[in-house]
């Protein structure tokens, strides 16, 4: 517990400056405030009528259904690129060119693609998590220590035995690097990506962004805080969910 | 059994350098049933790729391997691999690594639990079935990599400096455990090892390596009854001569003949 003693004695040092009128709150909202808004998005919502869990489910439904869809190809993908050299050969160079692009750069294109809506956002969330998701998982199946798989063919290991008893569990540990990263990536994009997939009127990205168009930075704050607190929680799953599946490590 | 080695001869490609080296110049060899024979010679003297090459891992090479008059193309159970790095599956209990031949063959859960707890149980590991290879300790580790071996049966066992690894007590261990395996299972040996009182503890033939590319020197004969005295005449007499053997190799390197 002592080591969040300095973040305490933070928050209590500027509750006392705003309580001092070191800053107006239409600026920086004091930390009682932002706990006021907090209960405000809980139960009249930003906008009114639209309560916080609601945004909470659909920022968690998009984020959900764009991560999926990362590990579902980008797994696979990462196995056989680690797997078969032809395939890292092919498709190395289009990575190469493509990940540089910041997933937020894709943001225009989507909308002009997919159009405004939950398409474009997944989209924008996917391509957050994709490559994190495929690159480690490729490097797994390249770290995996050839006598490894040596030992397996002399048990009379097929190439069917090779990938699925010592190519996916040889490269667990980094495809569950890869999800983590990825899924933090996700989690960042999510509020831009819901500048485009908000015609729902729901979404963490959306709450926070109303409140900023009728001027409540005590909202936007409160907002930032169940933004972040969410991706911890999700991060802390993951690992739980990773140490329980390898316990070898 | 009976496994023939016929003129294997073996030379590395680097495509880059567009450069040959030679590893094995020529080998001949023949394995009868039953036998334990080590192979020593100088480090890096391509020990490791002849054992390669007579369990079907190593695929361009020149010459032939027969495993009672059929020639061996691939890598099967019929010939067991024991690597000096054990090379255990990390992910894999003891119990589950020993068993992982049986699970390729398609054998069932309860069956194969139970043939590999026999192992397990005369191997003297009871207790760690459902430990991971990292918590277990050298000489435990190579026991749990030669069960998985000898659970399929093989014709032949070939070790790689199974031992290489391991401190001094342990090895000593580890000679006398696999001698008592040895004597009582039958098995046929084939022991890569670069410590020559090893060789001369468990052998009943040593065949003494070149430097590369390796050639045969030398093999000697050596019918002793088991166990036996790592201090008496003979033994000593074989050892002088073959670090003898060996040095003169060593020098040779040196001098880049």
């Amino acid at each position: 517990m002592g080591r969040y003693l300095p973040l305490l004695l933070l928050i209590c040092l500027w509750q006392l400056l705003c309580s001092l009128g070191f800053f107006p709150s239409y600026v920086l909202p004091s930390p009682i405030e932002i706990i006021n808004a907090f209960q405000a998005l809980l139960t009249i919502g930003m906008p009114p009528g639209h309560l916080l869990y609601n945004h909470v489910l659909y920022s968690l439904y998009r984020v959900g259904l764009g991560f999926s869809l990362a590990c579902v190809l980008g797994i696979p993908l990462g196995l056989l690129m680690g797997w078969f050299p032809q395939f890292y050969r092919l498709f190395s160079p289009i990575i190469e060119l493509v990940r540089p692009i910041p997933p937020l750069a894709w943001i225009p294109i989507a909308i002009v693609w997919l159009g405004i809506g939950i398409r474009s956002a997944v989209f924008i969330i996917f391509l957050g998590a994709f490559f994190p998701v495929l690159l480690n998982t490729a490097s797994g199946v390249l770290s995996i220590n050839p006598i490894l798989v040596d030992a397996a063919k002399t048990l009379n290991a097929t190439q069917k035995d090779i990938f699925f008893k010592v190519l996916v569990p040889g490269s667990l540990p980094s495809i569950f690097v890869g999800m983590r990263i990825g899924m933090g990536v996700a989690w960042m994009t999510l509020v831009a990506a819901e500048f485009t997939g908000v015609k729902e009127g729901y979404g963490l990205g959306f709450m926070i962004m109303t409140a900023r168009d009728i001027q409540r930075p005590d909202e936007i704050l409160a907002g930032m805080c169940i933004i972040g607190m969410i991706g911890f929680t999700i991060d802390w799953l993951l690992r739980r969910w990773e140490s329980s599946i390898k316990p070898w490590e | 059994m009976h496994l023939e080695l016929v003129g294997i001869k073996k030379t590395f490609i680097d495509e880059k350098q567009g450069k040959e080296t030679s590893a094995i110049a020529h080998i001949d060899l023949q394995i009868e049933d039953g036998q334990f024979i080590s192979i020593v010679g100088p480090r890096g003297c391509g020990k490791t790729t002849l054992l390669r090459i007579i369990s079907g891992l190593e695929k361009s090479f020149d010459g032939e391997v027969f495993l009672d008059g059929q020639k061996i193309l691939k890598p099967n159970h019929e010939v067991a691999l024991v690597f000096q790095q054990y090379a255990l599956f990390p992910w894999r209990t003891m119990c589950q690594n020993i068993e992982m031949g049986l699970e390729i063959m398609g054998i069932g859960k309860l069956e194969r639990r139970s043939m590999a707890e026999e192992y397990i149980r005369s191997f003297g590991m009871n207790g760690f079935e459902d430990q991971y290879p990292c918590q277990l300790s050298g000489g435990m580790q190579q026991r749990v990599a030669i069960a998985r071996s000898l659970i399929m049966n093989p014709k032949v066992v070939l070790m790689d400096e199974p031992f290489g690894s391991l401190d001094s007590q342990t090895r000593n261990d580890m000679q006398e455990f696999l001698m008592d395996l040895w004597l009582k299972r039958n098995l046929t040996i084939i022991f890569v090892t670069h410590n020559v009182d090893e060789a001369v503890f468990l052998s009943d033939r040593i065949v003494v390596l070149s430097k590369r590319p390796a050639r045969v020197l030398r093999a000697f004969e050596f019918n002793s009854p088991r166990p036996r005295d790592r201090t008496s005449k003979v033994a000593n007499d074989i050892r002088r001569e073959i670090i003898g053997i060996l040095r003169q190799e060593r020098t040779a390197l040196v001098c880049g003949q």
